[in-house]
């Protein structure tokens, strides 16, 4: 379906570049020449520094000015952008922080970087009763889009739960992608809990249904279900999850549940929408953020949490059954602005609750 | 939840500008700034953005507003051609070694990117171009990866080469090597493990392949979603292992792929592949043109604009005859041949709204949305009329919609549903006459653009 369409637009792209080689072609030589020698050039200079920038980061930045100005600002507005905050967002913090400091008559920089970064923390706090499914007998379905980290998710989770003394059990509902049920047959035996597959090709609705049986019969706390990825755009898809979705409610009506949608924290803008379709289809009841280890910082999931009220509960931090943590907004917070470690345990001593 | 396009942004921008012969700076800067915007919501590096708007800055600033054009599009087009100009205006190819010679392709990228899938994918690509190619299983790592090759290994029908988990990854690729001299694969393909781009063990892994083996080809796998990092994970990747092209994954998403444009800009080097779909034959040439304008949120706009001019001006004067009397809601039958006529010449319906923007991703819709053949049905029942009946629709009366009904061998209920939906939007666009649509570029088609089909 999608190939045919592909090709048929393929044809429109190719049609029209010829077009517009032949109306354009002359400018185009000379654009290209100078994009040369300029543009990449340029670039690449000011690239090469990012790294420096982006980990010295905020501290420049109010050490830099000693004064509330709009260049200030909008070095401000640079690292949440950078950071994956997204425009609007960005745009709804700027305005309320500029708010803010005409409020409280805020005239040094040092003053406003407190105020920002309590105020996206304190939007990102949250609180013991998130949690509460660790404690409960309780359903996890484990979602979101392809290679966001699902699986290795569910793999940690088991090994975390298993670890806490709960009785365990992983559902194998990714009956597409190949070999998706060795590779959590493998976090299964490492974090030593049983599980429950389909083969591949199976309908995922059965396995579901299959796995909230077993977990009935045999007293199980938690139920770790293992979704195969899916683009959020793809109707067929989502509609699958929803049924899983129904048939966990309507076989184990009185459990605890829980639907944890995965992000890779190095994804764009584009995490929103996921959230939103994902949303859609499903009670959203947490994010976890992958691949946190890197040089991403995650920020689209202030805009999620803002925009959907779905706390982030879980990070990713490497590969190893134990690097999954509980989601910590002072941490998250001072990773975003790239804050020295000892401004960190500063900045948690002073933070609410601590 | 389609993004607004640019050029309606920009069109917004201009207005009370109309008839301008020259961007003056403020026009630009106005522009641009919904241009940046635009282009943060896509993903772009903040960083690159800044630079891509100077370099538009300093060559729209002064320019004459092309003929035909507002300087709301002028903007557009200049955007639109740094942009190519940036991405690279060409398709480029995977370089492969003459002759008989083996040649090694090594997959490298962050965990999830796609890099197992693409490495099959890309196997049945050069299985078409009929070389014989060898994938190679090197990432001992993730659990079940090395099944997971072989399992598309064998969907592609392909020969995978698997040493398990216990040996070192460049000694796979070494051993692949010579079992592919051996048993005659010219290209081999190895897959390794997702790894971090600050991961400095991880990196020196593909490093000491690069050392060990020949080790023609680099490509960096990078998943299509990915954020303002894509430049720091390009630029690592190429800076500690080198990489001499990019595959762009889970394009079949609705992300506007603004990392395409970072890793170009960081690294220089060409996007080869796009990733479309699950199954393994959904890998796709790459369009640099399409990528900017996907990138813009403008679906193929321009080429609209374009097609739309060139057809138009055939016969301006007709056409901007028709978008009056369109306003005064006195459309005719003539009016509709004349519009479907310059519709085709513009590559059908479906053709004109996958070029929209914010339709072009779903087109599987579009499909359902429009019946083309349908569209024949009608155009034949309008033929079958004679030029006074075109003109005066009143004179049909059931003798003479016999008679067209015949003519073009449909039910008589189907011409009477015909010209009721022909009646009711003439109505509509008499209430949407006088408005925006000044230019005349959708003037053929009723009810374009509002979204609804009368048809």
């Amino acid at each position: 379906m999608s190939d045919e369409n592909g090709t048929a637009a393929g044809k429109n792209g190719g049609q029209a570049r010829l077009l517009r080689n032949d109306i354009f072609a002359v400018q185009k030589v000379e654009v290209e020449e100078k994009e040369k020698s300029g543009f990449f050039s340029r670039l690449k200079a000011g690239l090469s520094k990012t790294r420096d920038n982006i980990v010295k980061g905020i501290d420049s930045v109010f050490t830099g000015y000693s004064q509330i100005d709009e260049d200030f600002y909008e070095e401000l507005e640079e690292i949440l952008i950078m950071g994956d905050m997204g425009v609007s967002a960005t745009t709804r913090i700027m305005d309320r922080l500029r708010e803010q400091v005409e409020e409280k008559h805020l005239k040094q920089t040092a003053q406003c970087r407190q105020l920002l970064i309590d105020s996206i923390r304190e939007q990102m706090g949250v609180d013991e009763a998130a949690y509460e499914f660790e404690h409960q007998k309780s359903v996890i379905m484990v979602i979101g889009v392809n290679g966001v980290g699902k699986t290795t998710t569910v793999g940690k989770l088991a090994g975390k739960l298993k670890a806490e003394g709960r009785k365990v059990l992983i559902a194998a509902a990714d009956t597409f992608r190949a070999a998706a049920g060795d590779q959590l047959a493998e976090w299964a035996r490492r974090a030593e809990v049983p599980m429950i597959g389909g083969n591949e090709g199976a309908d995922p609705a059965s396995v579901v249904y299959d796995a909230v049986n077993a977990a009935k019969a045999r007293n199980v706390d938690v139920l770790l279900i293992d979704t195969a990825g899916r683009l959020h755009n793809k109707k067929n898809l989502m509609e699958e999850l929803r049924k899983m979705d129904r048939i966990i409610d309507r076989e184990f009506p009185d459990v605890h549940r829980e639907n944890l949608i995965v992000l890779d924290g190095t994804t764009g803008q584009n995490a929103l929408l996921q959230a939103r379709e994902f949303a859609d289809v499903t009670r959203l009841t947490g994010i976890v953020l992958t691949k946190m280890d890197g040089t991403a910082k995650g920020g689209i999931a202030v805009a999620i949490q803002s925009e959907l009220n779905v706390p982030v509960k879980y990070i990713g931090v490497g590969e190893a059954i134990e690097d999954l943590e509980k989601f910590d907004p002072d941490a998250f917070v001072s990773a975003l602005f790239d804050l020295a470690p000892e401004d960190q345990e500063r900045d948690g001593r002073d933070g609410p609750g601590k | 939840m389609a993004f607004e396009s640019l050029t309606d942004k920009l069109q917004n921008v201009f207005k009370g500008l109309r008839g301008k012969g020259r961007l003056t700076e403020d026009d630009v800067r106005a522009a641009l700034k919904e241009v940046k915007m635009a282009l943060l919501e896509a993903d772009v590096n903040f960083r690159v953005v800044k630079q891509f708007v100077k370099t538009v800055e300093e060559r729209a600033v002064g320019q004459d507003v092309m003929n035909g054009l507002n300087p709301g599009q002028m903007v557009v087009k200049i955007v639109n051609e740094e942009m190519i100009a940036l991405m690279g205006s060409e398709t480029t190819e995977i370089a492969l070694q003459p002759g008989k010679a083996v040649t090694v392709l090594m997959m490298a990228g962050l965990q999830g990117a796609g890099k197992t899938t693409a490495c099959a994918k890309i196997a049945g690509k050069l299985k078409q171009k009929g070389k014989k190619p060898l994938l190679a299983a090197c990432d001992i790592y993730r659990p079940a990866a090395v099944e997971q090759l072989q399992i598309n290994g064998k969907k592609t029908d392909t020969d995978v080469f698997a040493m398990g988990t216990d040996h070192k990854p460049v000694e796979i690729a070494k051993e692949a090597i010579a079992y592919a001299e051996k048993n005659g694969h010219n290209v081999v393909i190895l897959d390794t493990a997702g790894r971090l781009h600050v991961d400095e063990d991880m990196m020196a892994e593909l490093k000491e392949i690069k050392e060990n083996v020949a080790v023609h080809q680099t490509l960096l796998v990078v998943d299509a979603m990915t954020g303002q990092d894509a430049v720091n994970v390009a630029k690592e990747f190429d800076e500690k292992v080198g990489i001499d092209g990019v595959v762009l994954t889970k394009m079949d998403g609705d992300t506007r792929g603004g990392a395409a444009l970072s890793i170009r800009a960081v690294t220089g080097r060409p996007i080869l592949y796009v990733g479309m779909g699950e199954k393994l034959s959904d890998m796709e040439q790459f369009y640099p043109d399409r990528m900017a304008n996907r990138i813009l949120g403008m679906g193929d706009v321009l080429t609209l604009i374009e097609k739309a001019q060139e057809n138009i001006d055939l016969d301006e004067e007709r056409g901007r005859e028709m978008v009056g009397r369109m306003k005064k809601g006195k459309f005719d039958f003539e009016d509709y041949l004349e519009s479907m006529k310059q519709m085709r010449n513009m590559g059908g319906l479906s053709g004109i709204l996958g070029m929209l923007p914010g339709l072009g991703i779903r087109s599987a819709d579009i499909e359902s949305m429009v019946d083309e053949k349908q569209l024949k049905h009608m155009e034949a029942i309008v033929l079958s009329m004679t030029r006074q009946e075109r003109q005066n629709p009143k004179l049909l009366n059931p003798q003479r919609k016999h008679r067209i009904a015949k003519g073009a061998g449909v039910d008589i209920a189907v011409v009477n549903r015909f010209l009721k939906q022909f009646e009711q939007s003439q109505k509509m666009m008499k209430q949407v006459g006088g408005g925006k649509r000044g230019r005349g570029l959708f003037g053929g088609f009723p009810g374009m653009g509002g979204g609804k089909f009368p048809f």
